[in-house]
């Protein structure tokens, strides 16, 4: 919540409000200065940077980089991840959060730990595991290469390395908003008969829908955008394992800067979109909070 | 103690079976394959290939650039929060929005657009080139990219610390006789302090580990501008999976002592604040 003290009260405060509540207005207007200069310089600037560079060369050259056959094929890649990392951790972020928010066990602060934990880990050491075990010198690799099974430097290994880097999205958002809205309202839903698929689509899912559209926004701009681990994995074999962040590098090694910034372009776009989808689901949240009634609680996870 | 407590609700074992399956399956198990290929060199082996000269040249350049940016970040990060939080100026909620861009933008795409302006022909590199700065290819420009990527850590964690701040306590500090800078630093400034803490922490562990926004800005020269996750990608290449296995333990252990650090943090947080 926005706190506007100094200004709305009326009460008898007020005088040692406006003076001591406030900075003095040329030190409001210097942090002001520094925080949207320090913002502009690393974020403004590198999104305005990849729009001209796209452009440089002229509309007819932009749309040939973005609509030639390679580009298309690492765009039909990239959405072919995120189409199966999606869905999948928005199931386990879903079973997560019903097992972790709605019943007391031993471990789950361990189990919560381990949830967290692909965020630690960097990208590249995310896309080795899966070439230490898949790869033909990894353990699997030479049982599934009689088979005539590829995993890494192929589509599966892709979208095992998007899985990981987007596993813990979905179920960050969902896990304390099902410990903070408690057992109550299913418990009341099991009392008067529902079954338990009843109380969870009619029940916990409508109480989560926000949070759930939040982790699913955050997980799909991360797997169409991750680029350490699926380097790692994809072999960068084009047409086939390049994805669109692997393809910007490709291009741009090769000195195809305008080329490389039409793609890169389409990504930031991408972005753009996010943040706007974002910041809605944020406001439509705070808007439903605001009219339940309930103060929300704070809730101690050690 | 049992181990979970009774209740009415239906599908505690699928949904945690399905959870630790899948857990297992996706993360852990493929994890602890990293620390049981390295158990099959010695442990002199392992030391001589994580202490090698190449790979402390790396580590000094991805925790000094990671330190330096996790500096800049807590300190513009405040900054930020606090303009955002206590301040109402047009177009906040866009450049409130805006913070979460290096989330949003996939890393790749900030390397190339940051290497760009920081290239000695580039909007900025342009500017300080004639004074002998030197941005693109070297540690200062590495540690800006990793500025870039922690910004929404340093600044989501004490935004909401800032919010939830009980105007009273600054309306008694300054009835009491204190002036503003003086409340700041008296009563402001140890509320946020973990906050602060935390951001750091976080914005810290992600610039380590960062790979896709700095290999294009850094030039990746052994011994002067290659980072570490570069350097086991580079053994990966070469195939010598000994090699990069045993950075990655030695990456993995340090992120995992980072993450212990953080989880610290945040719980002396949260004791002060309740």
């Amino acid at each position: 919540m926005p706190t506007d003290t100094d200004r709305s009260s009326g009460r008898p405060t007020r005088a040692i409000a406006a003076a001591s509540l406030a900075e003095p207005r040329f030190v409001r207007l210097t942090l002001l200065g520094v925080a949207l200069a320090f913002l502009g310089l690393f974020l403004a600037l590198p999104l305005a940077v990849v729009f001209t560079e796209a452009l440089r060369k002229g509309v007819a050259c932009y749309l040939e980089a973005v609509s030639e056959p390679l580009a298309c094929a690492a765009v039909r890649l990239t959405l072919l991840a995120a189409a199966l990392a999606v869905p999948l951790n928005l199931v386990f972020g879903l079973a997560a959060a019903w097992a972790i928010g709605k019943f007391e066990f031993r471990g789950k602060q361990v189990l919560l730990a381990l949830i967290d934990l692909p965020f630690s880990v960097s990208p590249v050491v995310a896309g080795m595991i899966y070439v230490l075990i898949f790869g033909l010198q990894g353990w699997l690799g030479p049982w599934l290469d009689a088979r005539g099974i590829r995993i890494v430097f192929a589509v599966p290994g892709i979208v095992l390395a998007t899985l990981f880097v987007t596993f813990p999205f979905v179920a960050r958002e969902l896990i304390p908003l099902m410990q903070e809205q408690g057992t109550a309202e299913e418990e009341a839903a099991i009392t008067l008969g529902a079954n338990g698929w009843q109380t969870f689509w009619r029940v916990t899912l409508p109480n989560v829908k926000w949070g759930l559209l939040y982790g699913v926004i955050l997980c799909n701009a991360r797997a169409m955008g991750e680029f350490g681990a699926v380097s790692v994995v994809s072999g960068h074999v084009r047409g086939l394992t390049n994805t669109l962040p692997l393809h910007v590098e490709i291009l741009y090694n090769e000195y195809q800067s305008a080329a490389a910034f039409a793609v890169a372009s389409l990504l930031a776009l991408l972005a753009l979109v996010t943040l706007a989808a974002k910041s809605a689901v944020e406001w439509r949240a705070r808007r439903q909070m605001r009219a339940a009634l309930a103060p929300p609680k704070e809730q101690c996870r050690v | 103690m049992a181990f979970r407590k009774p209740s009415v609700l239906p599908g505690f074992g699928l949904t945690l079976g399905f959870t630790l399956l899948y857990l297992g399956l996706l993360v852990l198990i493929p994890l602890a394959g990293i620390f049981l290929e390295t158990a099959q060199i010695s442990w002199a082996q392992f030391w001589q290939i994580v202490t090698s000269p190449r790979a402390l040249a790396s580590y000094r350049l991805s925790f000094g650039a990671s330190l330096a940016a996790a500096l800049i970040n807590a300190v513009f990060g405040l900054i930020v929060a606090w303009v955002l939080v206590r301040y109402r100026f047009p177009g906040r909620r866009l450049i409130d929005a805006l913070v979460d861009l290096p989330f949003a933008l996939p890393t790749s795409v900030a390397g190339i657009a940051l290497t760009a302006i920081y290239s000695s022909k580039g909007w900025v590199g342009s500017l300080v080139d004639p004074w002998g700065v030197k941005v693109a290819f070297t540690p200062l420009g590495v540690t800006l990219a990793l500025v870039f990527i922690g910004i929404p850590f340093a600044v989501r964690t004490v935004q909401p610390v800032l919010a939830d701040l009980d105007p009273q306590v600054e309306e008694a500090a300054a009835s009491l006789g204190a002036t503003r800078w003086q409340t700041f630093l008296r009563v402001g400034l140890p509320a946020l302090c973990p906050a602060v803490l935390t951001g750091f922490a976080l914005a810290f562990a992600r610039a380590v580990g960062e790979y896709g926004s700095v290999i294009f800005i850094s030039g990746n020269m052994p011994m002067k501008t290659e980072i570490a996750p570069l350097l086991i990608v580079t053994k990966l290449e070469q195939y010598d999976y000994t090699g990069a296995t045993a950075l990655a333990v030695a990456m993995l252990v340090a992120s995992f002592a980072l993450l212990l650090a953080i989880n610290l943090l945040q719980c002396w947080g949260r004791c002060r604040h309740t």
